[in-house]
């Protein structure tokens, strides 16, 4: 119990009660002492729950006068319903803080799934995370069931952790596509443990500081904190508190009920136990207001006709007693869940296995293969096998695994099998969804998801375990749903606040099941497919996937696209299945699958590693298994994994991402006679424009020093200033680049405003987009490192170098002596000479490429994008992932003036813009040309150029790659898209 | 531009309907009854509910800004219903021509149309750049001048509607008040009659007069600016009628007129000459029309103080300095400089309160909105901002909720302060 008093005017009882998203929590005060307090899970039965809790306590509020108040983000519709005093959750903590601990400058609450920061010094100051921010209790949740451990046991490990590895901050989603490959690739679950937590940190203080510092006393509150002794200490680290100014009261818990409490006592009304029972009953027998869309079947012969329909699509079992002869496996290790499929002669089924791979599929592997020998016996000899998926690569090495192929390929061999004319493919498995259409039996496009929208099957899984149930029941359960909720589309955190909002009015478990479900298919069907009607699909419709097993799913995708579709039986094993298909298909006579001898000798260690192939960095995962073979992850290239097998000799494949930059470098540092040093940050505009702005400063005489390329660490260098944590990468980043240079101890730092770019007279208009054009400002007003800085960003023009030079001659000389037009005005010639001079070595070495490609009969690959987007940090390595898989790769800037700007459906206003349409035209006419578009996720103007550029590749028959890419670092996804591309291609072939 | 679009030809005038989307149903209104009177037959789009996010998203990129998603989606939706003959009607939608997304609204309702199968319906753009044209649609130099006293009409009457809302003691008598001038004015501006601008402020005058006439309780409501990208600070569609929310929660709503944004884009056309010595033939017209739309805001301001307590809107040639060492005036896509410049002024009017409304990941904010919050803080730290983000997918609950944290925290400050007084 907690022994504090509180100081109110009424003698009386008070009564807080807190209902957040997963938990409620009930304090009583009698004459100002807490004589009761209760903190419990509520499994989304908000209503009655409380009503619940209340009733438990009516030997302390019968009979006497009660001042009451309801707080929390669920407690919200209840307290209207109920008729009774509401308060704000935010407000009622800091209500708490000033009565109890009134000296306190921060305070740090993290609930269920809101993080709030309140700043007490210098402004009452409150904050609580965006609606893209995610949450913090339940995302920890998450990543509990991800690692099959519980919320204590996840602290338990964090505390021995080793080292961190950098997760994506943003939200959980993304943090969950970080974790992902680092499980499949054998990293530590301590390390792991701790890394989630930074993350959680590094959101708060990235996303609700914002500018602001967090100092002086900090109070850390909310049910996580209390829990969670690695949370804390990551916290104290990182804002580096001593026990002095890092508050964890007793109360933490409870900050907001007792808050509620307090903002009771100066509410005039009393209550007797009576009426507030009555009020809250009256609130939990209020009908859902929630929208919602017809029941899921409308009798139960509807249910039947489906049950029976779909159980045509079935795999045969054969029984592997009695079964003799040669056998094949197949092995998908997917990110989630690890599958195995034992097929005969005959592609019947002798044996599978589909579970969670509890963050260590090489040890499930190992399990399983010890099984299947004991199934086989001396009869059955397993003449071939084949492995796929996100950790193909590692159990291919573990396990002697005679061949590695494709996901996507692995699915449509499966699916030909149960529909020889398939026309589209749709996977919903636990971390993403995968589609692609076939088109003369091959595959022809290929969408995943969007990190963002990504969580779909597992998500579910999380969501009915925080109610209660398993996946199993919940769908079952949704399948009777009278009333399924509407709980919009969108990424999986929004559909956490859905659910908050359906909560909150009241709708049933079953009502929350099936509108998930339908969630999860709109989704699909509107966020990564994109179709707007079922014949845009084709006629044979196969999906699959672990999430599809879930009927209540499958129901509501066969009505959203108001089509019939064919679901196997086997759909969670599909890519397994595939595998082994394939196996079949290509199999020579010596497998060299572990033995059964070897398997009892296996043995697998990991131990971290960092990789000095170059200045990346890059930290490496080393699986080390007993037959001595190594396995490396985590690398952007081969360096790492050459170094660690002492190979030589790799061919270099010319890379135009590499080329840019090494010209960029030669222009980082340069002297001139005059004292003062200018700084460059290498962000946004200045990727394009540097050795304009570089030119001329060096031409007035100026030393001039570029931030460089950017790395994790810059980013974080800047994190703390970023006021809008929606703006994409390239932008954000830009606040470390900045703080950089401020730590080369520069004497200025120039980063200009451009509404317009340079005009290529190739456009409608010359535009930069908002965020390019105008961000210096918003760097000005944010960073509060600037002000003791002369940081110079006019607004400039640069199509008129007259013009240009009477602007920078004015600006200039506000900051500096002896600057003068006519020096101005030949600094100025020179940097447009030098841009121009860039400029052509860039089209110079797109013909080299070209060439060198043709010669040496390698595809092309056009990386377009924006000039930001060769930043090694901002593009992760994906350049060099493309010159891995042998492509040759250019940018978009080397090609576009090879060919006519096509005529495009929308506004085409925007320099870097217009380039990708040209591109994309090139590309259209260049057999052994590929495009591959990166995205920078919260790009706005990307949504209208990818349209675009993709039906430019399409009306003439090519294929068109989209890779959006984020702070996260997971080339695993990429690699997957990548080689599916090279599937594809090679199929066409 | 793509040639093959369909145009809004000349023959089509006589017997299309032209739809307009819901945004500003008041300022609209006088749009569309001032283009009828001029043979067109428009009309104004009034569906709201689910159907329309949920047809947009159909049809548009999900990326897409919001009021995209929602303006085409009610176009669609409106197309879809039955209730027009779909070869027989047009649609109307504005295009600023700025570096924001927005000037592809255009583009992308046509994409959509074809990807409907509607692609014989024609798109009107309506702009004032030049943009694009079409030979059955006009904005005559007398259309343009009843437009523009249709917005400074419906600005005065929003602006003391809003004043008058909370506290009248009939409920609904200044709605209806709005209403019924919002009907006699445009009777009036489309009577043969040359409207005389003597009229025009006999009009204001009135206008004032009767809502001044309105019985009021004397009660000190919680002011609450409402700022933000132009649609869904304007829509109801857009904001999940963010000022029906703050009503109920009783607060008096302070909106910036549309006035204000006319100016600032023509305000721009003078900066653009100052930045970049362009455009020098424009800088007189824009010069022309900027002169000339203040002095008639400021009619309507000294009618308003002349005759009643209420406040008037802002001086735009004051507004236009308030950004002054926070943010240039080159910022100018979107809402650009405007937006901070609303947020100062408000606070300097004693609004210290604002709702500050959003596209999810609108771009121009980023810098405009989000990013002046720390530095208007910073002169002001008693101005409570809260940031909500309005998309398809974003629960009403959530922002319901912070825009409840900001009205607590204005109770609290409201308190201390008259707690503070009755110390002294």
């Amino acid at each position: 119990m907690t022994k504090t008093n509180l100081v109110t005017d009424c003698n009386e009882i008070l009564l807080g009660i807190d209902i957040g998203s997963t938990t409620a929590k009930v304090v009583v005060v009698d004459n100002n002492e807490i004589i009761y307090e209760k903190y419990e899970r509520h499994f989304s039965f908000v209503r009655s729950k409380t009503l619940s809790m209340i009733n438990e306590i009516e030997d302390l509020l019968k009979g006497r006068k009660i001042k009451i108040a309801i707080s929390g983000s669920a407690g919200l519709g209840m307290a209207d319903a109920a008729g009774l005093p509401f308060v704000q959750e935010v407000f009622a903590t800091a209500e708490t803080v000033r009565m109890l601990e009134p000296d306190t400058s921060v305070v740090i609450e993290l609930g269920g799934e809101d993080a709030k920061v309140i700043f007490f010094d210098g402004g009452l100051d409150e904050r609580m995370n965006g609606t893209c921010a995610g949450g913090t209790g339940a995302f920890i949740d998450q990543i509990a069931t991800l690692l099959n451990v519980t919320n204590e046991e996840l602290d338990a490990l964090s505390l021995t952790h080793k080292r961190i590895y950098p997760i994506a901050s943003r939200c959980g989603v993304f943090a969950k596509t970080d974790i992902q490959p680092l499980l499949n690739q054998g990293a530590q679950k301590s390390d792991i443990a701790a890394s989630i937590y930074q993350a959680v940190v590094n959101q708060t203080i990235a996303g609700l500081a914002q500018g602001r510092k967090i100092d002086g006393k900090v109070m850390f509150l909310g049910g996580p904190l209390h829990y969670c002794k690695g949370l804390r200490e990551r916290f104290k680290e990182t804002l580096k508190l001593d026990d002095e100014h890092a508050l964890f009261p007793e109360y933490g818990r409870f900050s907001v009920s007792i808050g509620s409490a307090i903002y009771a006592s100066k509410q005039n009304k009393f209550y007797s136990f009576e009426e507030i029972i009555s009020a809250l009953e009256k609130a939990n027998n209020q009908k859902s207001e929630m929208p919602h869309s017809d029941p899921l079947f409308k009798d139960e012969k509807e249910y039947n006709e489906f049950i029976e329909r779909h159980k045509k699509a079935t795999v045969k079992t054969a029984d592997a007693e009695s079964y003799n002869g040669n056998a094949y496996l197949g092995i998908d290790c997917g990110s989630t869940t690890t599958k195995l499929f034992l097929m005969s002669e005959n592609n019947e089924m002798l044996y599978s296995f589909y579970d969670s791979n509890k963050g260590n599929p090489v040890e499930i592997v190992k399990e399983q293969l010890k099984a299947i020998y004991k199934i086989c016996g001396d009869k059955i000899k397993i003449k071939s096998s084949a492995v796929t998926g996100y950790g193909e690569e590692l159990i291919k090495k573990a396990f002697g695994v005679d061949f590695g192929i494709v996901e996507t390929m692995a699915h449509f061999t499966a699916a030909k099998y149960f529909s020889p004319n398939v026309d589209f493919i749709l996977d919903i498995g636990g971390q993403d969804i995968k589609c692609f259409r076939v088109h003369n039996n091959s595959i022809d496009s290929i969408m995943l998801n969007e990190a963002c929208s990504s969580g779909c099957g597992s998500f579910i899984e999380t969501f009915a375990k925080a109610m209660g149930y398993s996946a199993e029941e919940f769908s079952k359960i949704g399948l009777y749903s009278k009333a399924p909720v509407d709980l919009g589309t969108r990424c999986t955190v929004f559909m956490n606040s859905s659910v908050k909002q359906a909560q909150k009015d009241g709708a049933k478990v079953e009502d929350i099941s099936a509108g998930l479900s339908n969630s999860v298919v709109k989704n699909a069907i509107y966020k990564v497919i994109r179709v707007t009607s079922a014949e845009e699909l084709g006629e044979n419709i196969v999906v699959q996937g672990g999430t599809f097993l879930n009927n209540a799913v499958l129901r509501c995708f066969e009505r959203e696209i108001g089509h019939n579709c064919i679901r196997p039986d086997i759909a969670g094993l599909m890519g397994a299945y595939g595998a082994a298909l394939y196996a079949k298909s290509a199999t020579n006579d010596n497998s060299t699958l572990i033995s059964k001898a070897d398997l009892k000798e296996f043995t697998h260690k990991s131990k971290s590693a960092v990789c000095k192939g170059c200045t990346n960095q890059c930290k490496l995962t080393v699986n080390i298994f007993n037959n001595g073979e190594k396995f490396i992850s985590g690398n952007q290239c081969k360096k790492g994994e050459s170094a660690v097998n002492k190979e030589t000799n790799i061919e270099t494949i010319p890379n135009m991402f590499a080329f840019k930059r090494e010209q960029l470098e030669s222009l980082f540092n340069c002297k001139g006679n005059r004292k003062e040093t200018v700084g460059l940050p290498l962000a946004l505009g200045m990727y394009e424009l540097l050795p304009l702005w570089q030119g001329i400063l060096k031409n007035l005489g100026f030393s001039v020093k570029v931030s460089g390329f950017s790395d994790r660490d810059i980013y974080s260098k800047g994190q703390f200033s970023i006021p809008s944590d929606t703006a994409c990468y390239p932008a954000k980043i830009s606040h470390g680049h900045i703080e950089q240079l401020l730590e080369d101890g520069v004497d200025a730092i120039f980063f200009p405003c451009l509404s317009y770019n340079i005009d290529e007279k190739r456009s409608a208009n010359h535009y930069n987009c908002p965020v390019v054009a105008y961000y210096p400002e918003l760097l000005n007003g944010n960073m509060d490192s600037l002000k003791n800085t002369k940081f110079i960003f006019p607004f400039l023009t640069v199509n008129n170098q007259k013009e240009l030079s009477r602007e920078l001659t004015l600006f200039l000389s506000k900051y500096f002596d002896n600057i003068n037009l006519k020096d101005v005005k030949r600094a100025v010639k020179l940097g447009f000479e030098q841009y121009e001079n860039y400029m052509q070595a860039v089209k110079d070495e797109g013909m080299r490429c070209i060439e060198y490609a043709n010669k040496n009969n390698k595809r092309l690959m056009v990386l377009a994008g924006r000039p930001y987007h060769i930043d090694p940090e901002i593009s992760h390595g994906i350049d060099k992932l493309a010159t891995s898989l042998d492509f040759v790769v250019v940018t978009e800037d080397a090609v576009s003036e090879l060919a006519q700007v096509p005529k495009v459906n929308v506004l085409n206003q925007w320099t870097y813009h217009s380039r990708l349409y040209a591109a994309a035209e090139y590309v259209s006419h260049q057999k052994n040309a590929e495009f591959v578009q990166l995205v920078s996720f919260g790009c706005g103007i990307d949504a209208i150029t990818t349209d675009e550029v993709r039906s430019i590749l399409e009306e003439n028959d090519k294929l068109y790659t989209q890779i959006k890419i984020d702070e996260i670092t997971n080339l695993g996804a990429v690699k997957i898209r990548l080689r599916s591309l090279l599937g594809a291609l090679e199929e066409r072939d | 531009m793509n040639n093959d679009q369909v145009l809004f030809t000349k023959e089509m005038k006589k017997d299309y309907t032209i739809l307009i989307p819901t945004m500003l149903p008041m300022h609209l209104k006088f749009v569309e009854t001032i283009y009828n009177y001029y043979g067109y037959n428009t009309e104004l789009l009034t569906t709201s509910g689910k159907e329309i996010a949920d047809t947009g998203i159909k049809y548009v990129h999900n990326d897409t800004c919001y009021p995209a998603i929602l303006v085409i989606g009610q176009f669609i939706h409106a197309l879809q219903s039955g209730k027009y003959d779909v070869n027989k009607t047009a649609l109307l939608l504005t295009q600023t021509g700025g570096g924001c997304r927005a000037s592809n609204y255009i583009s992308l309702l046509r994409k959509a149309l074809k990807k409907a199968g509607l692609s014989q319906v024609p798109v009107i753009s309506f702009n004032l750049s030049g943009l694009e044209k079409q030979p059955g649609f006009k904005i005559s130099l007398p259309i343009l001048w009843r437009l523009a006293y249709g917005v400074v009409y419906a600005d005065l009457l929003m602006l003391l509607k809003n004043q008058c809302s909370p506290y009248e003691l009939i409920k609904g008598e200044a709605e209806q008040k709005a209403n019924m001038w919002t009907e006699k004015l445009c009777r009036e501006m489309t009577s043969k009659k040359f409207i005389s601008y003597k009229k025009v402020k006999q009009n204001y005058k009135a206008i004032v007069k009767d809502f001044a006439s309105i019985k009021m309780l004397k009660s000190d409501k919680i002011k609450v600016g409402v700022v933000g990208e132009i649609f869904v600070k304007y829509s109801p569609l857009g904001n999940n009628n963010l000022e029906d929310f703050l009503l109920s929660e009783g607060a008096e709503i302070v909106v910036p007129g549309l006035i204000d944004f006319c100016l600032y884009c023509v305000y721009n056309g003078l900066v653009d000459t100052e930045f970049y010595r362009v455009k020098k033939f424009n800088a007189l017209i824009n010069k022309f029309a900027y002169r000339f739309i203040t002095k008639k805001v400021n009619d309507i301001r000294n009618a308003i103080t002349e005759n009643s307590d209420f406040m008037p809107m802002g001086d735009f040639e004051h507004t236009r300095t308030l950004t002054k060492g926070i943010l240039s005036l080159g910022v100018k896509m979107g809402e650009g400089w405007l937006l901070t410049a609303e947020m100062i002024e408000l606070a300097d009017m004693g609004v210290n309160n604002i709702v500050c409304t959003q596209p999810f990941g609108c771009l121009p904010n980023h810098i405009a909105g989000k990013g002046m919050m720390k530095p208007i803080k910073e002169n002001r730290p008693d101005v409570n901002i809260v940031a909500i983000d309005y998309d398809p997918g974003a629960s009403k609950i959530n922002q319901e909720n912070r825009i409840k944290l900001m009205l607590s925290n204005a109770k609290f400050a409201k308190e201390n302060t008259t707690n503070q007084k009755v110390k002294k």
